[in-house]
């Protein structure tokens, strides 16, 4: 059983360990800054993210002197950061879902063709794979948006050029060594096509890597987002995704530094849950440690 | 049970290469026999000596791309399996002729309860209900006399002990009740007394179906076992054949003397068992007559110049064959 949240939310080195068994501290986390906020984001929300009021502009937050109107202040054009970064977990959530998905599947897919057909299938995929890593991921981003503009679209791109690659070599490595496995000897000796063994016989061992690398792009992703919007190549303005509100506090950071903080705590406290959720799973998933 | 004048299984000149950066080498060569229902054949030879590629190219299933057959008839009731295609193939593997794998440990994917992975086998080629599928994996398992099988089938492979995992290899070997099962070794990674039960339990399945066995061993004791039949190869080739009472008795091959001779037995007490010097010779430079001639130590010059004929073994029997230049006055 997972012990209180409370006794395992006090900072000591210990604590990072529990948080890694046991899952319950991330998950709440998660649920509170990223999940939540992006279902329910006009319900819980005080103010509309778009909204300007110039005669509020630059709020501190209610900690810092502000008021209980915008409880953690405003940005620039008087817009309530609260409720921009509660709108900006819907970005966050959307991409880093949508582009797993997709560089999941691919990714799986590739890597279960390279490994199971070995040969130039295998060859050619690989050199793919090595160009799609050689290649720095922001510069791709850049090239896209001077292309085709910032879109939505095109930072589910990059994030599923990103993504594909590092599940087509862990596959690709893992089915490499399944493919040699007795157990594909005898359902071959027992009549069964390629098709059966790829689907029936070797995707079932290794989703649990697919699985838990999964969860741990996640907050690859995220960052990967943040980085791209604060760069002005990700979504266009003015949506509040959380590296564009970043980008917004730049230039303020001495100022009104809540401006910067708030979004960039969500950014941290997402990526650091995903990252502790993603390590448990792991280790539950693991057959190795399974079996003890 | 089945007419036993027709052979089940009839090979001949089986021929298979494996080609490497030195060229290409044959691991399997001239080699022909013929089983019946309820048969059991047995192979034996040293490690490299063909066996296990034997039952593969029977199969059709060498490494590819590096082994493939050449040559040769192999007749499944009458069937040439060597003139069809990879998708008639399959049909055949598994329903008609069936394999059993080494190592049980890593023969069972350990991401099934071992009730699936016999349903799956049997999904393979059986169009039926999975409610009545699921009945003939129950009695697959009863058949390899695994307690309690409707229990049983809910576990999960790391669950069983080896002996236990081998016996559900052998219902999923047996459970689209084919012909000819090959078992390559299935007895090495269990210990003695297990052993023992799962060649009992192999006996009473040829006996309730009428299947004819290949069993590819290196040890002497199962083949005087369970086999009425067997295959010394040596180099990819079989040196002698014959039922094994006579070639226990009147062993006509010096390899096979020697093999047998390096056996340690109860009532003779030796201070250290004959052994064969020297190794088999490698694939890549196979010598141009007899290939035991390095080894043997009765060849003369012809043995090192050309392979020699089939000739009839000193039993007398007229399936006991070999191939030496001397079978007669040794």
């Amino acid at each position: 059983m997972p012990p209180p949240a409370g006794g395992v939310a006090r900072g000591s080195g210990r604590s990072f360990g529990l948080a890694s068994r046991y899952p319950l501290v991330p998950i709440t986390i998660l649920m509170i800054v990223l999940v939540i906020p992006s279902f329910f984001a006009d319900l819980i929300a005080p103010h509309d993210p778009y909204a300007a009021s110039v005669p509020n502009r630059l709020e501190p937050p209610v900690f810092a002197g502000g008021t209980w109107e915008f409880p953690l202040g405003t940005d620039r054009l008087g817009r309530d950061i609260l409720s921009r970064t509660i709108h900006g977990a819907k970005y966050a959530l959307s991409i880093s879902l949508v582009g797993i998905f997709l560089g999941t599947i691919l990714g799986t897919a590739v890597g279960l063709a390279a490994g199971y057909f070995r040969g130039w299938t295998d060859r050619i995929v690989m050199r793919v794979v090595d160009v799609s890593f050689a290649l720095p991921s922001i510069l791709l981003a850049l090239a896209l948006a001077a292309a085709f503009g910032s879109s939505f679209e095109g930072v589910i791109f990059v994030v599923v050029f990103v993504l594909w690659s590092y599940f087509a070599r862990q596959v690709r490595g893992e089915v490499l060594s399944l493919r040699e496995r007795d157990f594909v000897a005898r359902a071959r000796v027992a009549g069964a096509g390629h098709g059966r063994i790829i689907f029936r016989h070797i995707l079932p061992n290794v989703m649990n890597t697919v699985i838990v690398l999964a969860t741990l792009q996640i907050g690859v992703v995220i960052i990967l987002e943040a980085s791209l919007s604060f760069l002005g190549i990700g979504i266009p303005r003015p949506t509040p995704a959380w590296g564009l509100l970043v980008a917004d506090g730049r230039a303020l950071v001495v100022s009104a530094w809540w401006v910067s903080l708030i979004p960039g705590l969500a950014i941290l406290l997402t990526v650091l849950s995903v990252n502790l959720f993603g390590d448990w799973l792991r280790d539950r998933l693991d057959p190795k440690l399974r079996q003890r | 049970m089945s007419d036993s004048n027709r052979p089940v299984l009839e090979v001949e000149n089986l021929h298979t290469v494996i080609a490497t950066q030195r060229g290409t080498f044959d691991v399997v060569d001239q080699v022909s026999f013929r089983l019946e229902a309820g048969e059991t054949l047995g192979i034996v030879g040293e490690s490299g000596s063909g066996k296990s590629m034997t039952g593969l190219s029977l199969l059709g299933l060498v490494p590819k791309p590096a082994a493939s057959v050449v040559g040769g008839r192999v007749l499944l009731d009458g069937e040439d399996l060597r003139s069809k295609s990879e998708a008639e193939l399959r049909q055949v593997r598994g329903r008609k002729i069936s394999m059993i794998l080494q190592d049980p440990q890593t023969s069972l994917n350990p991401a099934f309860t071992i009730g699936n992975q016999l349903l799956e086998a049997l999904q393979v080629h059986e169009r039926d209900s999975r409610q009545s599928l699921r009945q003939r994996a129950i009695q697959a398992l009863r058949q390899v006399r695994v307690a309690a099988p409707e229990r049983r089938v809910h576990d999960y492979p790391h669950q069983m002990s080896g002996g236990m995992k081998q016996r559900v290899v052998g219902a999923i070997a047996i459970s689209c009740a084919p012909r000819v099962i090959i078992a390559d070794e299935p007895t090495t990674s269990l210990d003695v007394t297990i052993q023992a039960q799962y060649l009992k339990l192999l006996e009473d399945l040829q006996r309730e179906t009428g299947l004819a066995l290949i069993f590819i061993t290196h040890d002497f004791g199962i083949v005087a076992r369970i086999c009425q039949h067997l295959l010394v190869m040596y180099a990819g080739r079989i040196v002698e054949a014959g039922p094994v009472r006579e070639i226990f008795n009147r062993p006509s091959h010096p390899y096979t003397r020697a093999l047998l001779a390096s056996v340690p037995t109860v009532e003779r007490k030796v201070d250290r068992l004959p052994s064969i010097e020297g190794q088999p010779p490698p694939l890549h430079d196979l010598p141009k007559g007899c290939r035991f001639a390095p080894r043997c130590g009765f060849a003369e010059t012809r043995c090192h110049e050309a392979y020699p004929g089939h000739s009839a073994g000193r039993s007398g029997h007229p399936r006991h064959i070999v191939n030496c230049w001397r079978a007669e006055e040794i």
